[in-house]
């Protein structure tokens, strides 16, 4: 008991007293260099709900997670089933995983220098193939999917390693068993043995991605600010701005509670059904 | 039901420097139930896979009732597999697992979706008939009461009757079965493999039996094969197994559960020197070179010290076994022997008791040194 009672001043010195801290904030009209709070109840909850710019922040953000979520999800699975078994494998993921191992506001300005309306690779790209440049990052039509792209070419990764680490974890008895049975390749074997077998790795990379997406910051940050026109203001973009720009510290702590209960929501949905799953996937067809 | 004959034209496999399966010939009857007999690693399971198709071989060919089997799918060679894991597909109920194999065969992919496959008519009727077979199948088998459990929810016994259900309901024409007994525990493994026997004789399949444990291959085949580090060293029905051992292997892994064996020098006259005493022994006969004398304890038997031609030996440990006892002996000459009597008559004996040891020469085999015996030579005497 002692010897854990460094451990425990250091969780709640950093962890879970912030997290109160915060929580209380939220349910005041705190503001950055201003003296004086006042606790005003559910009153920055109540303006959350009618404030349009946080409306608009949450259409961005659903668009940016309907876009991003199954792109990356469905991609990642693919690539992991086509490297799988592939003799280069090792390449094929160093080269998908390096996006997630570097630093995304570095990647980002990359990012940039490719997206640029004149010097960018992509109009280069797009003018060889005889289309018309496109402003990427600051056309309002299509600022939040070149984020998305960004963000699902990050993604693709992390959920490709994900999804290769539960295809290994498949007994090659099954597929064996699936091969005598008729379901020797394909469509056929993926609906019998991968694709269930996956469901619990699914699952969770489906969850994590929700999570991801949602918490989309240092792109937005680093190259649209929000912009054009709002366009790409998400979230946690409206979050620290509210915060760090125009020190509402009250608003922004309700918005930060907020988003914290979505997440543990998620985490919680995804826990109970890997649970149930874990019954059966546990014991299978092993001895 | 129709059985096919199945040949096994020398097989060979390689992984990497080592030879996991060296010129392997083995002719099946159809209809016959053989067993591939071997310790673990000697290459019986990866033979087996080879004929299934799971494996390719380096060499020679499988043929199955004419037709040649190499370049054919696992799928299309008209066999099933019963695997020691069972490998049940465990998102999937007892059903779905017994209909596997038919539906994976008889349905389209979309014919397989829930809603949209049940409006296609062709489907229906399929789905019937695929209901009927695996309805008899589990009767059969007994499962009638758990179809709609998953595998994660039967024992071991249970879904080792679902595997073979899966096996069986798409009639193959050939049958194997990779220790599909290992994981089940004894009584059990005593009862189902009564239960395999019974299916074979209903079903007369053509069945290949994979074990290490030779009192299962006795109790179902109708000929085993004895593979030893990659080589068929013997195929012979049970009894002949027992009687005659082709080679030292073969016999120790026969043994059960000791084997006498005593290093000798060539024979001469038809008899084996151990010490001073001259053993006399069938198989002694026709042979120049120095070798082993091995029998199993039941064909020793314990005499009166004195008794001429009769080993000198002394009793140094005593093991009952219900019916029997292994009485343990060490021999003047210096080999220890263990000798296979009635508990009645172990009674009376006591450790260092001084005895003497006959051998049945009918039933004491000399392996020469350099290689095998011939079993046969002498069977007409026997």
């Amino acid at each position: 008991m002692i010897l854990s009672v460094p451990a425990m001043l250091l969780l709640v010195a950093l962890v879970i007293g912030p997290a109160i801290l915060v929580l209380f904030l939220s349910f005041t009209n705190a503001s950055l260099g201003l003296a004086g709070i006042r606790f005003i109840g559910l009153a920055n909850y109540t303006r959350m709900l009618t404030d349009p710019g946080f409306a608009q922040s949450l259409r961005n953000t659903a668009l940016y997670v309907a876009v991003v979520v199954p792109t990356s999800i469905g991609w990642g699975l693919l690539v992991a089933l086509l490297i799988a078994r592939s003799r280069f494998a090792v390449l094929y993921r160093t080269a998908y995983f390096l996006p997630v191992a570097a630093t995304l506001v570095a990647l980002a300005t990359a990012w940039e220098a490719i997206l640029h309306p004149s010097l960018g690779f992509a109009n280069t790209l797009l003018q060889l193939l005889g289309a018309s440049p496109v402003r990427f990052l600051s056309d309002p039509a299509t600022a939040i999917y070149a984020l998305a792209a960004i963000g699902v070419w990050q993604l693709v990764g992390f959920n490709m390693i994900l999804f290769l680490a539960g295809l290994s974890t498949i007994p090659e008895e099954l597929y064996e068993a699936a091969a005598i049975d008729g379901a020797d390749r394909g469509l056929k074997r993926f609906l019998l043995v991968t694709w269930p077998m996956l469901a619990p790795v699914t699952v969770f990379v489906t969850v994590m991605t929700i999570i991801r997406a949602f918490s989309v910051f240092e792109t937005v940050a680093v190259l649209t600010q929000g912009g054009p026109m709002k366009s790409t203001s998400v979230v946690l973009y409206t979050f620290y701005q509210e915060g760090f720009r125009f020190f509402r510290v009250g608003y922004a702590s309700a918005i930060s509670v907020s988003f914290f209960v979505f997440v543990t929501f998620l985490s919680l949905v995804q826990m109970r059904v890997s649970e149930r799953r874990a019954r059966w996937k546990a014991s299978g067809g092993q001895p | 039901m129709a059985a096919l004959d199945l040949h096994i034209d020398d097989i060979g496999k390689r992984y990497g420097a080592i030879d996991v399966l060296r010129g392997i010939c083995l002719n099946v009857a159809a209809g016959e139930f053989v067993t591939l007999l071997g310790p673990s690693g000697c290459g019986k399971s990866t033979l087996l896979r080879i004929i299934a198709g799971l494996e390719r071989a380096d060499q020679g060919h499988v043929r199955a009732g004419g037709r040649e089997l190499d370049a054919v799918a696992p799928k299309d060679r008209d066999l099933a597999f019963v695997f020691q894991s069972y490998a049940l597909y465990p998102h999937l109920s007892v059903y779905d697992n017994i209909a596997a194999p038919l539906v994976m065969r008889e349905l389209s992919s979309l014919e397989r979706l829930p809603v949209i496959g049940g409006l296609l008519p062709g489907a229906v009727l399929r789905k019937r008939s695929i209901r009927e077979r695996v309805g008899q199948t589990s009767a059969l088998l007994k499962l009638d009461a758990l179809l709609e459990r998953r595998p994660s929810a039967l024992s071991g016994g249970q879904r080792q009757r679902v595997a073979l259900g899966r096996a069986m309901v798409r009639k193959p024409k050939i049958f194997l079965m990779d220790e599909p007994l290992a994981n089940l525990d004894a009584a059990l493994r005593i009862h189902t493999r009564g239960e395999i026997a019974r299916l074979h004789k209903e079903m007369q399949t053509t069945t290949i039996f994979v074990t290490h444990d030779q009192a299962e291959a006795a109790a179902l085949s109708d000929r085993v094969a004895v593979i030893f580090g990659g080589e068929l060293r013997q195929v012979a029905a049970p009894a002949d197994l027992y009687r005659e051992p082709v080679d030292l292997d073969v016999a120790r892994f026969l043994a059960q559960p000791f084997l006498n064996e005593v290093a000798v020098a060539a024979p001469m006259g038809g008899a084996l020197m151990i010490g001073g005493s001259r053993i006399i022994i069938r198989d002694a006969l026709g042979s120049g070179q120095a070798g082993t004398l091995a029998f199993r304890p039941e064909h020793a038997t314990l005499v009166d010290k004195d008794q001429p031609g009769a080993l000198a030996v002394c009793v140094t440990r005593i093991e009952h076994a219900g019916m029997d006892a292994h009485v343990f002996v060490n021999a003047e000459v210096g080999a220890e022997f263990v000798a296979r009597i009635s508990a009645e008559r172990a009674r009376p004996l006591r450790d260092g008791d001084n005895l003497g040891l006959n051998i049945d020469p009918e039933n004491a085999w000399f392996f020469p040194s350099s290689g095998s015996r011939r079993p046969g030579d002498h069977s007409g005497a026997a």
